[in-house]
């Protein structure tokens, strides 16, 4: 079961992508979408050592709705600094210390630290125990990482690693 | 094609033109290479949002059923923006473009320690 279903998520999520792309849910799409989503996880497991495990399905619900908001807001707050003015931007460099394990979260984190407002990752530290970001207009640096941290390290710390 | 969705479709277009404009607008008016890379990463998000959930509605109600292909599109977008933006950001850390504000002294540390002076091999 193991080895013949390497990524019964990735899969499924394969195997959507696939009806995505052909705008429809045909019978026949839906049993190719299911063979590709099967073969491709399956010819390509080298490149994905470690089994994704999604631990509470609830919270990554959670998490992508608060994401989805965050993503809205940061693209009024954005314009709004771009048409204020930008002379008064405090823009700074932060080291956010991180204490994930996985390399999912950790991208998943980089990433959706740059969706949202004010910041976009730049750097991961070699030992993985920190991430540079820089941040176009921040007041107060303590504040700006604990944003990070519990709005967006904490679910995604009990998603995938528990 | 009713007036009320035309009037939708209309408005949802003109409010992705709005924000995919103002996302570009930030490269000219923000003043440094890091704040720059906030305005197309961010502000163009809901912009293409906009006008792909524009395209969605028009072409379902065409009446060749409906057309959600687009959300793969968004979908896309939200992995590979924030992707391009961080290779931009370390790539310009690691030729020390200038910033308004100092550079971090750890990705500098960093530099130093990984770029030792060309040496040739004779």
């Amino acid at each position: 079961m193991q080895r013949l279903l390497p990524h019964p998520l990735l899969t499924i999520i394969l195997a959507i992508i696939w009806l995505l792309l052909n705008n429809s849910i045909a019978p026949g799409q839906i049993t190719l979408g299911l063979l590709l989503g099967w073969a491709i996880p399956f010819f390509a497991l080298q490149f994905w050592p470690t089994k994704l495990k999604v631990h509470k399905p609830l919270t990554l619900l959670k998490f992508s709705y608060i994401l989805l908001y965050d993503i809205i807001e940061a693209n009024f707050i954005v314009a709004l600094r771009i048409l204020g003015k930008p002379e008064k931007l405090r823009p700074a460099f932060i080291v956010v210390p991180i204490d994930l394990n996985s390399d999912f979260a950790m991208s998943i984190l980089a990433n959706t630290s740059c969706l949202t407002p004010g910041s976009l990752s730049a750097l991961l530290a070699p030992d993985r125990k920190s991430i540079l970001m820089h941040a176009m207009d921040v007041e107060d640096v303590d504040v700006f990482i604990h944003t990070i941290k519990t709005r967006y390290e904490q679910p995604l710390k009990e998603i995938f690693e528990e | 094609m009713n007036i009320a969705l035309e009037i939708l479709l209309s408005v949802l277009i003109i409010t992705g033109a709005l924000f995919t404009f103002i996302g570009s607008l930030g490269l000219a008016r923000l003043r440094d290479f890091y704040t720059r890379l906030h305005g197309p990463t961010k502000g163009t998000t809901l912009g293409v949002g906009c006008l792909l959930i524009a395209s969605s509605i028009f072409f379902s109600t065409q009446g060749d059923g409906f057309s959600i292909h687009e959300i793969l599109i968004t979908f896309f977008l939200f992995i590979t923006a924030p992707i391009s933006a961080h290779l931009l950001a370390k790539s310009a850390l690691h030729l020390k473009v200038d910033s308004l504000v100092p550079l971090p002294d750890e990705a500098i540390a960093r530099k130093n320690s990984q770029h030792k002076p060309y040496q040739s091999l004779d």
